[in-house]
C-alpha cells in the first residue's frame, strides 16, 4: 500500500499523461473545427455550447444538490434581455454586462431558492415553472423589454474585435463554456461541491456536520441561474434577436431533459446531454429528409395522423429516443460514458 | 470535574400526544463517558435530536460551555463544537470514505463559492485547503483502519465498516462533545471489541467528551462514568454504572428485556 499520496491527486483534473493528451486532443480538435466544416455547423456547434452552458448549471441544482427547476427558461430570458439591455441601454461592453446579467439571474435565483426551501419534488417542480411562465408574462408586456415585438442584440465588439461571423463568436463561446465547465468541476471537487452534494445524500446529516443548509440551497439555485443566465446572454448573440416567445416551458423542460439523458450529478452528462438532444432537435426538424425513413414517416402520418402529423413527427421520433435512453441506460448516457472512458482509459498507450 | 460542560435542565418535548422526553435533567463533567440507557422507544434518540438541533424541546434549556443552544439550528451547533453518529446510518451514500470524512472538515475550511470554482494547479487556495485536510483526514482514517475502504463509494461497504465511517465523519469535526447514538448496533463481537476499544481511545488520547446511547449492557457498564437510565421519556436513575446496575427500576425494565432479546434489541 502506498503511505504517502499525493492528495492534489484525489482533486486535479489532469491525473495522467494520458488524460493530458486526451485533453490537448480536444483542445485542438475543438481550435481547428469551425476551419473544416460548413457554416451551418459551426451554428450547431454555437447552439450546443449554450445548452450545454445551461446544462451545466442546471445539474448543480437537480443532479448534485437534489432539487429541481421547471423555471430556467426564465433565468435563460433574464441574462439574454439582461445582457442586451445593458449594452444597449447602459451602454456597458459585452465583457461587463454578460456576467452583470449572470449576476441579476442569479439574484432572481436566490429569489426563487427561498420558496424553495420549504418545497420539494413535485411542489418545486410547479413553483419553478410558475416562475419561468412568470417571467415571460412579465417581459412579453414591457416596453422597456420591447414587449412583444422583441430586441435587437446590438452589435458585438471587445476591444478592437468585431465578433460578427459565427466562426468569431465560436471562439468567444467556447472559451466561456470551457473555463465555465472547469469552473463547475472545480466547485464540485472542493468544499462547496461536497456540501451540495452532501445535502442530496443525506441532508440532516449534512446539518449536524455543519452545513447551513438554507445558505447552500440557495446557493445552488443562484449558481444554477447565474450558468442560466449566461447562456441566455450568449444566445441573444446567437440569434441577434429576441422576443418573449423563445423561452418557453418547452425550453425549461428540454434542459431539463439534457440533464436527465445526460446523466444527473456528473460532470461529463449535461456535456453529452447536451449535445445528443441539441443534435437530435436540429436534425430530426428535417426528419422527413431522411432517405426511406423520411418517406416511411410520412406514409405512415398521411394514413394515420391528423393533417398536423407530419410536423410533429419529429417530436414523437425525439421523445420515443428519451424513452429508449432512459430505459436502456437508467444513468444516462453518463453510464455510456463511463464504459467508454474504462476501455479508452489507456488508449493509445 | 466542572459540571457546566454540557448542562440539560428540564427538558420536555412531545410529538402529539406521545410525550418522548419529560424533565430530563443531568449534566456532564468535560472528559467523561457518559451513558444514556433505557429500552426501545424511551426516547433516548429524541434525547440526541434535541442536543444537535434537530428537534426544539417545548420546554427547558440544553447549555453547552455556557451557551443556550436549544434554540440553535443543527449547523450552529456543530460550529460550537458537537459532533453526532446516528442510529439508522445516515453516509453522504453516494462519495466515498475520504469524501465522507472530508465533509466533517466543512466548518473547518475555508473555500467558498469563488475560490472554491478556481482550484488553477495545486497552488491555488481551494488545493491547498484540499491538501492540507485530506492529511487531517487521513489520519483518521489510519486510526480506525479505514484505509482499504478509502476510495470505496460508502454505499456499498458493510454495515460494520459504515458505523466507522460515520465515527470518522463525526472525528474529523474535532468535535468537543461528541454523541454516539448506539455505535455498536448490528456488529459481531470482535468489530464491538474494536469499537471499545476505539471509544477509549477518542475519550483517552483526543480528549472528547462522549454521550453515549448504547443497548449492550456489558459494554455500558464497562466503559462509561456514569449512567442515565430512562424509560417512557422519564428519567429513572443517574450514577455510577455500578448504582443503576443495581436499581430495582432498571433490572425490571431494562435487564429483564434484554435477557429476553438483547441482541435484537438494535431499535
Ligand atoms: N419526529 C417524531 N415524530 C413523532 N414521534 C416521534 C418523533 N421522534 C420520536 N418520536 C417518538 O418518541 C418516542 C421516543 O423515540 P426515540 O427514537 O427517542 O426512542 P429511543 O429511545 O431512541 O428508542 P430505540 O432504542 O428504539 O432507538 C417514540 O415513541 C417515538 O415514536
Ligand atoms: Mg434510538
Amino acid at each position: 500500500m502506498d503511505m504517502k499520496r499525493g492528495y492534489y491527486e484525489d482533486v486535479q483534473l489532469v491525473t495522467s499523461p494520458v488524460v493530458f493528451f486526451w485533453l490537448v486532443v480536444l483542445l485542438v480538435t475543438l481550435l481547428l473545427f469551425p476551419f473544416v466544416v460548413s457554416n451551418y455547423y459551426v451554428y450547431v456547434a454555437n447552439y450546443i455550447a449554450i445548452n450545454i452552458i445551461v446544462a451545466a448549471g442546471l445539474n448543480l441544482l437537480v443532479g448534485y444538490t437534489g432539487q429541481i427547476s421547471l423555471g430556467h427558461a426564465g433565468f435563460f430570458a433574464i441574462g439574454a434581455y439582461g445582457t442586451v439591455i445593458l449594452m444597449a441601454k447602459a451602454g456597458m461592453p459585452f465583457l461587463l454586462a454578460l456576467p452583470c446579467a449572470g449576476l441579476v439571474a442569479a439574484g432572481f435565483g436566490f429569489l426563487l431558492g427561498l420558496p424553495a426551501l420549504r418545497l420539494e419534488g413535485p411542489y418545486l417542480a410547479i413553483a419553478t415553472l410558475g416562475f419561468g411562465l412568470t417571467i415571460t408574462q412579465v417581459i412579453g408586456r414591457m416596453t422597456l423589454f420591447g414587449g412583444r415585438e422583441g430586441l435587437h442584440a446590438p452589435d458585438l465588439v471587445i476591444g478592437p474585435w468585431a465578433v460578427d461571423t459565427d466562426r468569431q463568436f465560436y471562439f468567444l463561446l467556447i472559451g466561456m463554456t470551457v473555463l465555465l465547465l472547469l469552473g463547475m468541476r472545480s466547485l464540485i471537487k472542493t468544499r462547496v461541491g461536497r456540501a451540495f452534494i452532501a445535502i442530496r445524500d443525506a441532508d440532516i446529516a449534512a446539518q449536524t456536520m455543519g452545513v447551513n443548509i438554507v445558505f447552500y440551497k440557495t446557493l445552488a439555485f443562484a449558481v444554477s441561474a447565474f450558468y442560466a443566465g449566461i447562456g441566455g446572454g450568449l444566445y441573444a448573440f446567437v440569434l441577434r434577436f429576441i422576443e418573449p416567445e423563445i423561452f418557453t416551458l418547452m425550453m425549461s423542460i428540454m434542459f431539463l431533459a439534457m440533464v436527465v439523458v445526460g446523466g444527473l450529478g456528473s460532470l461529463m452528462g449535461p456535456v453529452v446531454g447536451a449535445g445528443l438532444l441539441c443534435w437530435l432537435d436540429l436534425k430530426l426538424r428535417n426528419i422527413l429528409n431522411i432517405p426511406f425513413l423520411g418517406d416511411w414517416l410520412e406514409t405512415l402520418s398521411r394514413s394515420w395522423f391528423s393533417i398536423t402529423g407530419v410536423s410533429n413527427i419529429q417530436y414523437i421520433v425525439f421523445g420515443s429516443i428519451m424513452v429508449a435512453i432512459m430505459l436502456f441506460e437508467p444513468l444516462g448516457l453518463y453510464g455510456v460514458w463511463l464504459r467508454t472512458k474504462q476501455y479508452w482509459r489507456t488508449w493509445p498507450f | 470535574m466542572t459540571s457546566d460542560f454540557l448542562t440539560i435542565s428540564n427538558l420536555f418535548i412531545s410529538f402529539g400526544g406521545i410525550k418522548a422526553l419529560q424533565d430530563i435533567s443531568f449534566s456532564m463533567a468535560q472528559g467523561e463517558i457518559f451513558s444514556v440507557i433505557g429500552p426501545n422507544g424511551a426516547g433516548k434518540t429524541t434525547l440526541f435530536n434535541c442536543i444537535s438541533g434537530l428537534y426544539r424541546p417545548d420546554t427547558g434549556s440544553i447549555r453547552f460551555e455556557g451557551t443556550a443552544i436549544e434554540k440553535k439550528k443543527p449547523h450552529a451547533i456543530a460550529r460550537l463544537g458537537i459532533a453526532r453518529t446516528f442510529q439508522n446510518i445516515e453516509l453522504f451514500s453516494h462519495m466515498n470514505t475520504m469524501e465522507n470524512i472530508m465533509l466533517g472538515r466543512h466548518i473547518h475550511m475555508g473555500t467558498g463559492l469563488f475560490r472554491g470554482m478556481f482550484m488553477w494547479g495545486r497552488h491555488s487556495f481551494a488545493a491547498r485547503e484540499e491538501i492540507r485536510h485530506r492529511e487531517h483526514v487521513e489520519r483518521i482514517i489510519d486510526l480506525l483502519e479505514l484505509q482499504n475502504v478509502r476510495d470505496f463509494p460508502v454505499g456499498a461497504l458493510p454495515y460494520g465498516t459504515q458505523k466507522l465511517i460515520e465515527l470518522a465523519r463525526a472525528l474529523a469535526l474535532e468535535p468537543r462533545l461528541l454523541l454516539l447514538d448506539e455505535p455498536c448496533a448490528g456488529m459481531n463481537q470482535e468489530e464491538k471489541q474494536d469499537m471499545i476499544f476505539w471509544i477509549k481511545d477518542i475519550q483517552d488520547d483526543l480528549g472528547i467528551t462522549i454521550l453515549l446511547i448504547e443497548h449492550d449492557m456489558k459494554l455500558v457498564m464497562d466503559i462509561s462514568d456514569r449512567v442515565l437510565a430512562i424509560n417512557f421519556g422519564q428519567p429513572v436513575t443517574l450514577g455510577t454504572p455500578g448504582a443503576v446496575q443495581q436499581n430495582k427500576e432498571v433490572r425490571k425494565a431494562y435487564i429483564g428485556e434484554e435477557e429476553q432479546d438483547g441482541p435484537s434489541a438494535v431499535g
